[in-house]
C-alpha cells in the first residue's frame, strides 16, 4: 500500500471521502487514503445503481475489507451517472490508487454549493491530526 | 494502527467473521487521534482492565492492528489478512493464541472427573495424547470446546477459549469438589504460539533443535532452556503444531521464526482459515443454547460415557434436531456475515453465525444454523446481507480442501 497522502486539488467530507469536481455540474468521489488504510485490503465494492440520487451525509455505498464492512457517506449530492466498473473485478484497486483507479462514482451534482463546506487538504489532515 | 474500523467496542466483530452491517468509518475519527499520540494514545482509549500477551511489543513493532478481544489487546492482522491466510496454505505462518486459558487437572480422579466433565472418551487419550470435546451443561448446551492433553498418568491439561476461560474454570472447579482431583489455573504460566502451515514443521524443528510430536499428540519440549510442550494440534485445517511455552521465552522464539521467514499472523487470518475448514467457534457456532449435535460435533461426543449432559446429547442425535449447522458459499457477489438472515422464498428459515469473504475460494462463504432439511449441499438458499437478498448454496465440509 502507498504511503498516507491527501492531493491538495481535492475536497475532503470529514468522513473520509474525497470529491474531484469536474467542471460545475460534475464529481468524482471516492475515499481517502486513511479510510482505505484503516479499512484494510478490499475485497468487495457494492456500488449504487446508475441514476440513483444520493443525499450529502448519507451511506451511498459499501466497501467491504475481509473482516469489516463500512458504508460510504456522500459528500455532497447527486445523481449517480457513472460507477467505477474496474472495482467489480479489482475492489482492491481502491487501496493501491484511492484517488486514481480507484474512484468510486462520478456524481451530477444537484447543490453545487455543498461544496464550499468541504474541508481542504489542509483541514482534513488537521483533522486525522486531532 | 488500533482500533479503526474493527475497533471501539466492536471487538465480537474481529476474530468472528464481522456482525458489522451498517458500520461506517466514523470510528476511524478516535483512531484517527489515537495514531497521532501514538504509544500514548493507546493507553487512553485503552479501557483499564485489558490485557496484553508476552509477545505484544513484538505486534507493534511489526505494525499489527491491535484490537479489543476477549478481554485481551490482539493483533488482527500485520500486513493483511489475505496475505497472512495464504502464508498458511502454502508455506508457514504463526499466530500469537496466549489469550488462550490453561487448565491443570490432576489427581487420581482425574479420568473420571474429566470423563463426567467432557463430551469425548477421555479413557481413550493415552499419555502424551492429545482430545477435541465439548464441554457441555446438563441440558446439552456447551460452555466450551476445548482440547485436552494427557501429560502424565493422572495428569491433563485442559486449553480454553480466552473469553471462556473464567466460566470453565469456575465449572469445573464446581464439579470437581468431591471428588479425587484438582484444577487449577494455569493461564499465567503460558504463552501460546501457533506455528501453522505445510512447512510448520520443518521450520519449527530445526529452530527448536528437536523432534516434533505428530498430529494429535503432545511432547515436552525445551525451549530457550526453559520447559515447553509442543502439541500437534491447530485451529487452521493445514498441518502444524502449537507451542505452549514460558512467556518470557516466546519473544525470541518468536523473533527466530520470523527471521526464518514464518510469516506472523493475526485473529484475522485465524478466522478466514478455521471457516474455510468449518471448524467452530465458539460464541458463533457453539453456546450453551445449542447442543454439539446439531453444531456438527456427534463425533466428538460419547454418550456411553455418562457424560454430563449425555442424555440429550443421545436425544438429539437418536431423534434429530430441528436445526442443524451447514456451511454455504454465496454464489455471486456479496460476503455473509454473522447475523445475517437465511431466507428460502419469504420464510426465515435461518442465521448465519460466521460470515467472511474466503480468501482461499474468493468468495462469500459462512456457517449458518438451517431448518435440518435445509442443511443438505446442493440447497439453494438467499442470504439477507443487510437488506440484500445474495444466493447461496449449502455445501459439504470442508469449504476449502486442498488440491492433492
Amino acid at each position: 500500500m502507498s504511503e498516507a497522502n491527501y492531493p491538495d486539488d481535492l475536497r475532503y467530507h470529514d468522513q473520509h471521502d474525497w470529491v474531484r469536481l469536474e467542471g460545475d455540474e460534475h464529481a468524482f468521489f471516492g475515499i481517502t487514503w486513511y479510510a482505505q488504510d484503516s479499512l484494510g485490503e478490499v475485497v468487495f465494492y457494492d456500488p449504487p445503481e446508475l441514476g440513483a440520487t444520493i443525499d450529502k451525509d448519507a451511506s451511498y455505498a459499501e466497501v467491504e475489507s475481509v473482516k469489516a464492512v463500512s458504508d460510504v457517506i456522500a459528500p455532497m449530492s447527486g445523481e449517480i451517472v457513472e460507477v467505477n466498473d474496474v472495482l467489480e473485478d479489482a475492489p482492491e484497486t481502491i487501496n493501491g490508487d484511492p484517488y486514481g483507479e480507484g474512484w468510486l462514482v462520478k456524481v451530477r451534482l444537484t447543490a453545487p454549493r455543498e461544496a464550499e463546506g468541504l474541508l481542504d487538504a489542509g483541514e482534513y489532515r488537521k483533522l486525522l491530526e486531532g | 494502527m488500533h482500533g479503526g474500523t474493527l475497533g471501539e467496542g466492536r471487538e465480537r466483530s474481529v476474530l468472528e467473521g464481522g456482525a458489522v452491517g451498517g458500520a461506517s468509518l466514523r470510528p476511524l475519527r478516535r483512531a484517527a487521534r489515537a495514531r497521532g499520540r501514538q504509544a500514548s494514545a493507546v493507553n487512553i482509549l485503552r479501557p483499564v482492565d485489558l490485557r496484553r500477551t508476552s509477545l505484544y511489543p513484538q505486534h507493534v513493532e511489526l505494525g499489527a492492528k491491535i484490537v479489543p478481544f476477549a478481554g485481551w489487546e490482539m493483533p488482527v492482522t500485520y500486513e493483511g489478512i489475505r496475505e497472512e491466510h495464504s502464508a498458511v496454505r502454502t508455506h508457514v505462518g504463526m499466530f500469537d493464541v496466549s489469550h488462550m486459558g490453561e487448565v491443570e487437572v490432576e489427581g487420581p480422579g482425574a479420568l473420571a472427573f474429566l470423563q463426567l466433565m467432557l463430551s469425548n472418551d477421555v479413557a481413550r487419550i493415552e499419555v502424551g495424547g492429545a482430545q477435541y470435546s465439548c464441554l457441555c451443561q446438563e441440558d446439552g448446551g456447551v460452555i466450551d470446546d476445548l482440547f485436552v492433553y494427557r501429560l502424565g498418568g493422572d495428569r491433563y491439561l485442559v486449553v480454553t477459549n480466552a473469553s471462556n476461560h473464567e466460566i470453565d474454570l469456575a465449572w469445573l472447579g464446581r464439579w470437581s469438589r468431591d471428588l479425587d482431583v484438582s484444577v487449577r489455573d494455569v493461564a499465567e504460566r503460558y504463552a501460546m504460539l501457533a506455528v501453522q502451515g505445510p512447512h510448520a514443521r520443518a521450520v519449527l524443528g530445526r529452530a527448536l533443535g528437536v523432534e516434533l510430536p505428530p498430529r494429535m499428540r503432545v511432547s515436552p519440549v525445551r525451549v530457550g532452556r526453559r520447559p515447553a510442550l509442543a502439541c500437534g494440534t491447530g485451529y487452521t485445517g493445514e498441518d502444524g503444531v502449537e507451542l505452549l511455552l514460558d512467556p518470557e521465552v516466546a519473544p525470541p522464539i518468536w523473533a527466530e521464526l520470523l527471521d526464518a521467514g514464518v510469516v506472523p499472523c493475526g485473529l484475522g487470518a485465524r478466522d478466514t482459515l478455521r471457516l474455510e475448514v468449518c471448524f467452530p467457534l465458539h460464541g458463533h457456532e457453539l453456546s450453551p443454547e445449542r447442543n454439539p449435535i446439531e453444531a456438527g460435533l456427534g463425533w466428538c461426543c460419547v454418550e456411553s460415557t455418562g457424560f454430563l449432559g449425555s442424555e440429550v446429547v443421545a436425544r438429539a442425535r437418536a431423534e434429530a434436531t430441528a436445526e442443524r449447522l451447514a456451511p454455504f458459499l454465496i454464489e455471486g457477489a456479496g460476503i455473509p456475515r454473522d447475523g445475517n438472515p437465511v431466507l428460502v422464498g419469504e420464510e426465515t428459515v435461518g442465521v448465519v453465525t460466521s460470515g467472511t469473504f474466503s480468501p482461499s475460494l474468493e468468495r462469500g462463504a459462512g456457517l449458518a444454523y438451517v431448518r435440518a432439511d435445509l442443511a443438505e449441499p446442493d440447497t439453494e438458499l438467499e442470504i439477507d446481507v443487510r437488506g440484500k437478498r445474495r444466493a447461496a448454496r449449502v455445501a459439504s465440509k470442508p469449504l476449502y480442501r486442498k488440491a492433492s
